[in-house]
């Protein structure tokens, strides 16, 4: 039997809460040593930014950046599946691209930003572009990887069985990929917020990144940091809100969340 | 009476053509092994007739290429040379009529559907009405002996259950040879040894002609009507075959069946040397 005090300390370190309680404590002893404009702690912070949470200016921003951040997420996820899958099962096809994926993986989305503001304008398709671009790779490398590591008995068997190959690739290679796209569409998002939050800084006039990047104008160190804390939070939960549908929907297919992470 | 099943002379080499298109889905087959410093043949002039609802053994080594020999009637490999015909007719790819039921089951069930699911999933090109399918699903779990488990994942059986779901899946598509790959290779002797008894019983009510592999000289004697011995690759060829006369069922601990396995036992070991130490083979087979 467990002590009820052991039991408590568990609790605590496991959902996190030690964890931000030192965070918090560290931040507010390192902030009683600095001045207000380089590091604000917690309590000014929060009283800081009651102004844009007030006006509703960073829920706004939050929602603008969100927006950007899912359309251009979820179109880089219809892209980049199926063609992950074409690149993978077909040999040709891999071939031809295979130099392309190796060349453009080294050149970040944030590279591209001045061309895709001139292609697709300074609103909202340059940033859409940017995060769709920066998905279709991660999600149809990890595709590839799926299909090229998939067991091929499995195909072979559901040939055996008569099975035609249209269908092979719906009931059999594409169950078989799901958890690599899935892990692929995790990547991707946090992919996504990274390159949100750059292209916002460069090209724009609202989102998470104008208001972090924006708010040094005025001395705002403490709207910088509520912008970072939003962005954390947005992204943890919507990991965390993921990877729950992913265990419950598709635990048979063997997408599964680890312990503790 | 004509064969069910007629290999001859039957050849195989791997290309490396096969090699580039990843026909290698076995992970037991390593295509660039080198024989004795050299690129050989496989195997070399297999010659053999199994007769309609012959439970036929094929005894060798690991690695000796049984796997390569059932691939090839299985319609997955392509030979090199010679002929393999089934009802007269030259084995052409894969095809529903030979079932095939690998040694790993975990890599050929999926995952995401139940027992039931999968077994009814070897009925699909079929496109058999509702009633039909549930029937014929039934009927495949229930020779088994998975009757209970229908709706469990394959993620949550035994390696023992998760054969005969298999082997249900292979059956429901009612093929007419079943070739089965090492299929209790893995699994702990408890478990084989129901399943083994299970599969005579299965054997005996479908009348199924079955083609089954193995490197168990006990399992050989224990299942097969006629066993094929094969020797060690390169070159492997039939050095033996042995119809085994005992009736079934058979008990491995009978003083006949123990005294047949260690007869069978030197016998192997003495064809097996006698390969090794063959001459070179003849030139006749340097295309390629």
């Amino acid at each position: 039997m467990e002590s009820k005090g052991k039991k408590v300390w568990k609790f605590l370190l496991k959902s996190g809460i030690l964890t931000w309680a030192a965070f918090l404590l560290i931040w507010w002893i390192l902030s009683l040593f600095q001045e207000d404009i380089l590091l604000p702690g917690p309590l000014k912070t929060i009283a800081g930014s009651w102004e844009i949470v007030a006006n509703g200016k960073l829920l706004s921003f939050a929602l603008i950046s969100m927006r950007r951040v899912f359309i251009g997420w979820g179109l880089g996820c219809l892209i980049g599946i199926p063609l992950g899958m074409l690149i993978g099962r077909i040999p040709v096809v891999r071939s031809f691209f295979e130099p392309f994926i190796n060349f453009f993986r080294f050149v970040p989305g944030l590279a591209l930003i001045t061309l895709f503001l001139m292609w697709f304008g300074v609103d909202e398709g340059s940033k859409i572009m940017i995060i769709l671009y920066g998905t279709v790779f991660t999600v149809s490398v990890n595709v590839i990887a799926g299909i090229l590591s998939m067991d091929q008995n499995r195909i072979h068997a559901a040939r055996i069985l008569g099975v035609s190959e249209r269908d092979i690739l719906f009931t059999v290679v594409w169950p078989s990929v799901i958890p690599y796209a899935f892990t692929g569409a995790r990547l991707g998002l946090g992919g996504a917020f990274g390159a949100i939050v750059a292209a916002e800084m460069v090209a724009a006039k609202e989102g998470l990144g104008y208001l972090i990047y924006n708010s040094r104008l005025y001395f705002r160190t403490d709207w910088i940091i509520c912008g970072v804390i939003t962005l954390g939070l947005l992204g943890f939960t919507f990991d965390k809100l993921f990877r729950f549908l992913g265990n419950k929907y598709l635990k048979h297919y063997g997408v599964k969340e680890l312990k503790n992470a | 009476m004509e064969a069910k099943i007629s290999i001859v002379n039957l050849c195989k080499r791997y290309e490396d053509n096969e090699k580039e298109k990843g026909l290698f889905f076995s992970k037991n087959i390593n295509p660039d092994r080198v024989f004795d410093g050299k690129e050989g043949y496989v195997l070399r002039n297999i010659n053999l007739q199994i007769k309609e609802g012959e439970f036929h053994v094929f005894l060798g080594a690991s690695g000796c290429g049984k796997t390569t020999l059932l691939n090839i009637i299985a319609g997955l490999l392509p030979k090199t040379g010679g002929e393999v015909r089934m009802d007269g007719k030259e084995i052409n790819g894969m095809s529903p009529e030979r079932g095939l039921v690998f040694q790993n089951a975990e890599s050929v069930l999926f995952p995401w559907l139940t027992v039931k699911q999968n077994v009814a999933y070897a009925l699909k090109p079929k496109k058999l009405k509702k009633e039909e399918l549930e029937k014929r699903t039934t009927e495949a779990i229930a020779l088994v002996g998975l009757t209970g488990h229908e709706r469990k994942y394959p993620e949550v059986l035994s390696g023992g259950m998760r054969q005969r779901l298999q082997i249900a899946r292979s059956f429901a598509s009612d093929p007419e040879v079943l070739i089965m790959d090492e299929p209790f290779g893995a699994l702990d002797a408890q478990t084989r040894m129901v399943l083994q008894d299970e599969l005579v019983g299965i054997w005996k009510k479908t009348k199924k002609t079955i083609l089954f592999v193995t490197h168990d000289l006990s399992e050989a004697v224990l299942l097969g009507q006629k066993i094929s011995i094969l020797s060690a690759a390169p070159d492997a060829s039939i050095v033996s075959y042995e119809a085994v006369p005992f009736s079934y069922p058979r008990n491995s601990e009978d003083s006949d069946f123990v005294q047949y396995t260690a007869m069978l036992h030197r016998k192997l070991n003495a064809a097996i040397l006698a390969h090794q130490n063959r001459p070179e083979p003849q030139s006749t087979q340097t295309a390629g």
